[in-house]
């Protein structure tokens, strides 16, 4: 049912979120990468996400902000389907990736999490060496040489900005890393299988703040190549790294627009609330 | 105590000095109870290491004459003859050896399998009945393993796996000599399946722990880059566990190793070191529980009692080794 709608429908209707009237001017007709849908989800009997909708648009940057607790990361493991390891936990509704509901339960979940790759909020090094880490996901879906899988690797690692700190210690384990740095190595191993959308769950919240600006530093490097969704509790960092932003507030989506407009007008009092710091 | 705690402290309220006093005399009471309680801790932990040194010592005691008469030789020598008193250790250890890792072989794939399914795949309404029924398989006495083994495991395997084996590999040079016939059904390679039976829920149970240390979030990069359940076990679950896992298994080992009741039943007690596994054998505990009774000698005692001592050497040594990899993976896992 959900593959019936064409392609090019879903991406010119106007967007769900904007008010009457309003879409054409304050939302520009972007193609969009993923579309969510009137997503519902469900831990068991209850409710975390209330018929959200919104758009990541093609190699734009999207930040999700909001109190703990609001779906935010809920929404983001809905996306490359990460819920689907946990039994009890079911999704309604639509993820539209490329036009092709994500939610069909007869996808391929690997060839998906290929598409959209995940960096998590603790650094998550494989137990193996700096090498390894990158060459094990690349070989999970390619098989190349030994020349040709150096130098993916290099690319991903140069890729990632971390190139020039790991070059003389490919051998060593990825466990023996900097916090920064590890978070690094995992943004390189992601983006080695050549992902379309990155999902990025507070990719900083366990770095310092030199490691931070590396990595927000990169993801508006990424933005060039992939389609970008961001988490964050930090509103600066929002600011910095996003193009668009989406405040979610108990599992609704409260509100979705350009960044600076979102930040400097927002349209919703409880938007202005979170912003300013009133409450959350 | 509790009657003069309440006007005691009103006076002192009215008197720092009183109230000091009676400070002290509290805290010297609680000095005491402290040193009591630190003596009868520190008396029962030395009471353990008592307990090991007068056992080493007493094995060692009681196995010296037997070592002195035959020397190093005592280790490998295969005679056993109780008539011209001429002991050698080299079949009973040999058979606890070689059915111990057999067990090992058969059980560690078996028991990874259960802790795997245990902790990624079973559905979580299975999760505890099944793990409920893996240690109810540990806590059957072993002497129901022996009659089960003598009665029921021996008869069916001679029947049926020991000719199979003999008749399949006997145009294959090396491995006929390993599975050469006639089917017994009692022996080394039985002994063995016993024991695989009787370390698996062990097996099992610590590779279930030890999985369970693998961070979730590690687990789910793993899902994330597009492994396959099999991936994630094969390249992360089992590398980040690895020295836990071997732990878990020299553990296993140390069991499988002391083991005696069920082992005697089924091992077929024959004093030589057979070439094939199907053949009996002997281990260095179904000796002990076999012989002491009718050993009347000074050195048939003595060897049985050296015996004691080489199977205490053997499983100090491996479950050190088991203690000191369980402990790595902790280190790992606070990390």
């Amino acid at each position: 049912m959900n593959e019936s709608i064409p392609h090019d429908r879903v991406q010119e209707t106007a967007h769900p979120l904007a008010p009457e009237g309003l879409a054409a001017p304050e939302l520009p007709a972007l193609p969009e990468k993923m579309s969510v849908r009137d997503l519902d989800f469900f831990y068991g009997d209850s409710r975390a996400l209330k018929k959200v909708c919104v758009p990541l648009f093609d190699r734009k940057v999207t930040a999700f902000i909001g109190p703990s607790g609001c779906g935010k990361s809920t929404l983001l493991r809905v996306l490359n389907r990460m819920y689907d390891l946990y039994p009890g936990q079911h999704a309604e509704g639509q993820v539209l990736l490329d036009g092709e509901n994500v939610l069909d339960p007869k996808l391929d979940l690997n060839a998906l999490r290929a598409r959209v790759g995940m960096v998590f909020q603790k650094p998550t090094p494989f137990p193996m060496t700096i090498y390894e880490n990158i060459a094990f996901g690349v070989r999970l879906y390619e098989k190349i040489g030994k020349a040709d899988m150096d130098e993916r690797v290099e690319k991903a690692l140069r890729g990632a900005a971390i190139w020039d700190e790991v070059k003389d210690k490919l051998n060593a384990s990825g466990l023996s890393l900097s916090g920064g740095q590890q978070q690094r190595l995992c943004i390189a191993r992601t983006v080695a299988i050549q992902p379309e959308v990155i999902l990025f769950d507070e990719p900083c919240s366990a770095l310092d703040p030199i490691s931070t600006a590396k990595v927000e530093e990169l993801i508006d490097e990424l933005r060039q190549e992939y389609t970008i969704a961001i988490v964050t509790h930090n509103m600066q960092q929002a600011v910095r790294v996003s193009q668009y932003t989406a405040f979610m507030y108990l599992g609704e989506m409260v509100e979705f627009g350009e960044t600076s407009q979102m930040f400097q007008a927002p349209k919703e009092s409880r938007t202005q609330d979170y912003i300013t710091g009133r409450f959350g | 105590m509790t009657e003069t705690a309440a006007p005691q402290r009103a006076k002192a309220s009215f008197d720092a000095r009183a109230l000091i006093v009676s400070r002290e005399a509290a805290l010297k009471r609680f000095e005491l109870g402290d040193r009591a309680f630190h003596t009868l801790t520190k008396s029962s932990a030395i009471a353990v290491l008592v307990l090991l040194g007068g056992v080493i010592i007493s094995l060692i005691h009681g196995s010296a004459p037997a070592l002195r008469e035959f020397g190093f030789g005592f280790l490998t020598s295969q005679s056993w003859n109780p008539v011209t008193e001429k002991f050698g250790a080299g079949p009973a250890i040999y058979g606890t050896l070689l059915t111990s890792f057999i067990a090992l072989l058969i059980a560690a794939p078996v028991g990874f399998g259960i802790a795997v399914f245990l902790t990624e795949i079973c559905p979580f309404q299975l999760r505890r009945p099944i793990g409920v029924a893996v240690e109810l398989l540990a806590g059957i006495p072993s002497i129901i393993y022996g009659i089960w083994g003598m009665f029921i495991l021996a008869p069916v395997l001679q029947a049926t796996l020991q000719p199979w084996l003999i008749a399949g590999f006997a145009d294959v040079p090396l491995l006929n000599d390993l599975f050469a016939g006639p089917p017994y059904g009692i022996g080394i390679f039985t002994a063995s399946i016993i024991l695989a039976i009787m370390i698996l829920p062990l097996i099992a149970s610590i590779s279930r722990d030890v999985f369970a240390t693998v961070p979730t979030v590690l687990k789910e990069a793993a899902f994330g880059v597009g492994c396959t359940r099999w991936e994630v076990v094969r390249r992360i679950v089992m590398p980040y566990t690895g020295a836990g896992l071997i732990g878990g298994v020299m553990l296993a080992l140390g069991r499988a190793l002391g083991e005696t009741m069920a082992v005697t039943f089924v091992i077929g007690n024959a004093h030589k070191i057979h070439p094939s596994i199907l053949g009996p054998g002997t281990t260095i505990s179904a000796t002990i529980a076999n012989e002491f009774t009718e050993a009347d000698g000074v050195l048939y005692t003595s060897s049985l009692i050296a015996l004691g001592l080489v199977l205490f050497i053997i499983t100090f040594v491996v479950l050190a080794a088991s203690r000191l990899m369980l402990a790595r993976i902790k280190r790992q896992e606070g990390r």
